[in-house]
């Protein structure tokens, strides 16, 4: 038996909390076109600029919608996120009028396959 | 067809006493243009006899002397031979390269461990022959060549005999010139006080300078003489007969005939004369000797016995020339060849060689089989050598281990030895029978140190190459100059590895023989690719040239005040 990687695409809905004057969603980003890639644990490509999800508060919102550590945040609420700066996206998620994010993310796991399976 | 080409080059010496030739028969006489004498130093010795010269020499190259009349023979014999079939032949081209006064036959004995003491090695590669040291081999040598090359003579004395007429006439053409009004027409001559006086005397300076010259760049023998040699030189004596003829020309036509009565301008016309020939000095020295400065060539020489190889850079020149050169380097550059190194010890080799053998039973053709049998009998045999590398690598070990430890007694034994003597200091009061001289001292404490030292050289399997003479020299040599033992490690790198031939006793390892041997004429000039090989009788050395690339260099700008840095940032911001 072998492991092979699958990449998903998701959709995620967080719903921010609100916290005294600041919404929330409960968890950390990573990366941006200005940072050091290679630093990035979560990315298979180190050369990958895009943004990752690099914590996830528990019980907050993210948690609650879904997203998992490691995510690759590929658009939000339909801004693109692959080409942006660390605090642009920073920015674009915590924009204030907004309620409501939704979120287009790739996730990758770790299959465990059986090769007799495969082979049948 | 492919012919063999045997050519003799001998090698000549001019012994110091020599004569200067007139400059211009130098300057003429001059060997071509890629035969470099990099290393162009006259290395003279004091000729002992004629087994003596085993090193490579270069020789003053002299035209007029009468000493070196049948060496001028040997020139041109060999030269027109070569010429003539230069013309000819392609292919192989094999060139023996020896010298005079040897037996032709080659007593190299390096059989390691049966032949220890007689060596009938007398051997170099170039050497050189005077009058003086011709024997009988000489002489049966030079009547063979005679033989081969009888009709070469004529010519090759014609050249020299020519160049040396320019040179002289070239040489007196100036004197001439200011004698010549003096004794036809002194009477109507202008007066010529104070200018002509000192256009005397810078002429005289001036020939001076030309002779001195000429003396420094073409009083070398070369080691060799190339065809090529011909165009350059022929070259630089047509533009010295023509410089000289015209000069004539308008002398003749302008002033003897109209007797001109400016003394004066006479003068200053034979002043120009000697600018122009210091200025075809000049071109000589360029064409001849600086030419070939700049390397152009890396040449990779590798002996095919043991693998050692070195890389030369020269410059341009021809692949003899080339040759040569390689083998004044090789003396010193290469560790001496030891036939006992090369082989596998005997445990490893006798079960490697034994087991297979083939026996072809059957027809005549059976030549589909024995393409495959080889193929199986090779295809054995490696397997077979698989189970045979351990044996092989523990052995390597063990003689490893077993030298080391040799190696490290040696050391201690001679750190020991010469802890014994000292240098006798002024203030010692010593009782004369103990002061000795280096000699003695030598002696006194190889006893010591001979047993430790045989064991090493025994084991390293060097002990052919040193004799206890040889030695005791060494020993006598590091207590004179005071060698500290560590700088005796000097004698310790002498001893412990195989040193560079050149430094053992000359008599014994210096071969003269090699054979050249080469796809393309030997005086053509190298070129990227060519491989020739020197050959001796146990080894060979096979040399490649390459080219040395064209560098591109190119210029980038880089302004101080454009380093500038970024902190590369992993940042997380919590959302």
């Amino acid at each position: 038996s072998y492991f092979i990687f699958l990449s998903f695409q998701q959709r995620i809905e967080i719903h921010k909390l609100r916290q005294g004057d600041n919404l929330i969603l409960g968890f950390s980003i990573g990366g941006g076109i200005d940072q050091d890639p290679t630093q990035n644990p979560f990315s298979e490509d180190k050369t990958d600029k895009g943004i990752y999800v690099t914590r996830v508060t528990e019980g907050g919102p993210a948690e609650v919608a879904g997203l998992q550590i490691g995510d690759k945040i590929m658009q939000v609420n339909g801004w693109d996120m692959t080409m942006v700066t660390h605090d642009q996206a920073r920015k674009r998620l915590t924009k204030r009028n907004e309620e409501v994010v939704r979120l287009l993310v790739t996730r990758q796991s770790l299959q465990k396959a059986v090769q007799q399976s495969m082979m049948s | 067809k492919i012919e063999s080409l045997k050519v003799t080059v001998d090698f000549l010496k001019v012994p110091l006493g020599l004569k200067k030739p007139p400059l211009k028969e130098a300057l003429a006489a001059v060997p071509g243009p890629g035969r470099p004498k990099p290393l162009g130093v006259e290395r003279h010795k004091p000729r002992r006899s004629d087994t003596m010269d085993n090193e490579s020499q270069y020789s003053g190259y002299s035209y007029k002397s009468g000493h070196s009349r049948s060496s001028r023979k040997h020139r041109d014999r060999r030269d027109r031979h070569r010429s003539k079939s230069r013309d000819g032949s392609r292919g192989d081209k094999s060139v023996t390269i020896q010298a005079p006064g040897e037996p032709l036959l080659d007593n190299e004995s390096t059989r390691g461990d049966e032949r220890d003491d007689n060596w009938g090695e007398t051997t170099t590669v170039v050497t050189g022959t005077s009058e003086h040291s011709i024997s009988h081999d000489d002489i049966t040598r030079i009547t063979k060549d005679m033989e081969d090359s009888a009709h070469l003579d004529c010519s090759r004395h014609l050249g020299v005999s020519l160049a040396a007429a320019l040179a002289l006439l070239a040489f007196l053409t100036p004197l001439a010139f200011m004698l010549l009004p003096q004794l036809l027409w002194r009477e109507e001559l202008e007066p010529c006080g104070t200018p002509c006086e000192g256009l005397f005397i810078s002429v005289a300076f001036k020939l001076l300078i030309l002779l001195l010259g000429s003396w420094a760049l073409f009083f070398r023998r070369p080691k060799a003489f190339f065809p090529r040699v011909f165009v350059f030189r022929a070259l630089l004596m047509v533009l010295v007969f023509l410089l000289v003829v015209s000069y004539w020309l308008f002398y003749g036509v302008r002033i003897l005939d109209s007797r001109d009565r400016n003394y004066q301008g006479v003068v200053q016309y034979a002043v120009s004369l000697v600018d122009a020939l210091l200025f075809v000095h000049y071109l000589a020295v360029v064409l001849l000797e600086l030419r070939q400065l700049q390397p152009q060539f890396t040449l990779k020489a590798v002996r095919s016995a043991d693998g050692a190889s070195r890389f030369y850079n020269v410059g341009h020149l021809s692949i003899q020339r080339a040759a040569v050169w390689i083998l004044e380097n090789y003396y010193h550059d290469f560790p001496v060849y030891n036939p006992a190194l090369l082989n596998l010890p005997k445990s490893v080799l006798s079960k490697k060689m034994s087991g297979f053998k083939v026996y072809s039973l059957g027809e005549e053709n059976t030549t589909n089989n024995s393409t495959g049998q080889s193929r199986a009998v090779i295809a054995a045999a490696a397997r077979r050598r698989d189970n045979s590398h351990n044996e092989y690598y523990y052995e390597e070990a063990e003689h490893e281990r077993r030298v080391r430890k040799r190696r490290a007694r040696l050391v201690v034994a001679v750190e020991e030895a010469f802890t014994h003597i000292k240098r006798l200091q002024e203030e010692d009061q010593k009782n004369p029978r103990e002061i000795m001289d280096p000699r003695e001292a030598a002696q006194a404490i190889f006893a010591s140190m001979a047993r430790a030292m045989q064991k090493y050289l025994r084991t390293t399997k060097q002990q052919p190459y040193h004799t206890m003479e040889s030695i005791l020299q060494h020993l006598e040599f590091c207590i004179t100059h005071d060698m500290t033992p560590k700088v005796r490690g000097e004698l310790g790198w002498r001893y412990l590895t195989a040193g560079p031939t050149i430094q053992y006793h000359k008599d014994r390892w210096l071969a003269k023989q090699w054979t050249l041997v080469s796809e393309e004429p030997v005086t053509n000039g190298l070129k990227d690719g060519v491989v020739f090989v020197l050959k001796r009788q146990d080894f060979s050395l096979v040399v490649s040239t390459k080219k040395i690339p064209f560098f591109k260099l190119s210029e980038e700008f880089v302004d101080p005040k454009s380093h500038k840095f970024v902190m590369r940032l992993q940042s997380e911001t919590s959302v």
